[in-house]
């Protein structure tokens, strides 16, 4: 008898950790089906030497990291400071991609902010986002030696993520 | 003259800053019907709650805009689907495919169901169990009979 007035208690609890589960969770991440696929190709021109251009292809052999970026994004401005941070650890090269922004806007960031960036590639209208699956910038992939995408962050990467992620997969990656 | 002239020049220049942001419009109003079937289908990741054919975002307008190339290129629709899977994954898709990750979210609700019928027959029938059977001795009746009759005289007051 005592089993049957307790019963909707229980369910409240169930119901109350599904709640609380899923407040935790953030409706804006959603998991990329890029995990562990090649890299998507592409070949477009670089912010600052305009007539060179950038393709993944030239950065097999080595871990990268793949930073899409703004000037117009204030979270990336937030993220900046951590991505200056990364380069001097000299984990890895960061290529940024610069997506639909204006070429003297976004060099006018990196000109007052500091440049973490080995180079950036000029997406300026968003094509190359596509094929990376980018809807909320800044975005970050690591990607192996072998080009392929081991790890994405969606939203500005904080001092945590770098320390708890992405600093632990890169010395993974580096070994194989 | 010259207030009105004046007060016409920037009425007809409101005008044309507006007429910018218009939506380019398809010339080929199949493609235009094709690329809404599809994209109604489909959420935008932006604006989470709207379709990508509804939604006014940047990324909603660049990848209508990149539907509509894959319409003109001859692509089915199946294919333009799975050009977005790929890209954003099954959560741009209003209508998840069933295979085994989904398959809770598709059967569940019926199991839920099928518990909900079996609890409630079960319930049903403890009830019936429950109602214990008495037979009434002849003074049972005749007190029944005589309250009924009490009853049927107030009834008539």
């Amino acid at each position: 008898m005592k089993v049957k007035f307790l019963l909707p208690l229980l369910l409240f609890i169930v119901l109350v950790i599904f709640l609380a589960i899923g407040l935790n969770r953030d409706p804006q991440e959603v998991p990329s089906p890029l995990i562990n696929k090649p890299a998507p190709a592409f070949e477009i021109p670089q912010l600052s030497e305009t007539n060179q251009s950038f393709s993944p292809a030239s950065m097999k052999g080595q871990v990268w990291i793949l930073n899409v970026w703004a000037s117009w994004c204030v979270a990336c401005r937030e993220e900046h400071p951590v991505l200056v941070e990364l380069a001097k650890s000299k984990a890895a090269p960061i290529i940024g991609l610069d997506y639909k922004d204006k070429r003297e806007d976004a060099l006018a960031m990196l000109a007052t902010q500091g440049n973490p960036y080995l180079l950036s590639a000029f997406d300026s209208n968003g094509r190359v986002g596509i094929d990376y699956g980018v809807y909320g910038v800044p975005e970050t992939y690591v990607i192996d030696k072998a080009g392929v995408i081991r790890f994405k962050h969606i939203g500005p990467i904080t001092m945590n993520i770098l320390n708890q992620k992405i600093y632990p997969l890169i010395s993974e990656l580096q070994k194989s | 003259m010259k207030p009105i002239l004046l007060i016409a020049l920037c009425v007809l220049s409101f005008g044309s800053s507006f007429a910018k942001d218009a939506a380019p419009l398809a010339d080929d109003p199949v493609i235009e019907q094709r690329l809404i079937s599809i994209s109604e289908e489909m959420r935008c990741l932006v604006c989470q709650n709207e379709s990508l054919a509804g939604s006014r975002s940047d990324l909603a307008n660049d990848l209508r805009r990149e539907i509509r190339t894959l319409i003109k290129e001859g692509k089915s629709d199946d294919q333009i689907r799975s050009f977005m899977v790929e890209r954003y994954g099954d959560f741009v898709l209003y209508r998840p495919p069933v295979k085994p990750i989904t398959w809770l979210l598709w059967i569940g609700p019926f199991i839920i169901l099928l518990i909900g019928i079996a609890g409630l027959l079960t319930y049903l029938r403890r009830r019936n169990n429950a109602v214990s059977i008495i037979t009434l001795s002849d003074d049972d009746n005749k007190r029944i009979d005589a309250l009924l009759n009490n009853k049927s005289g107030k009834g008539a007051l």
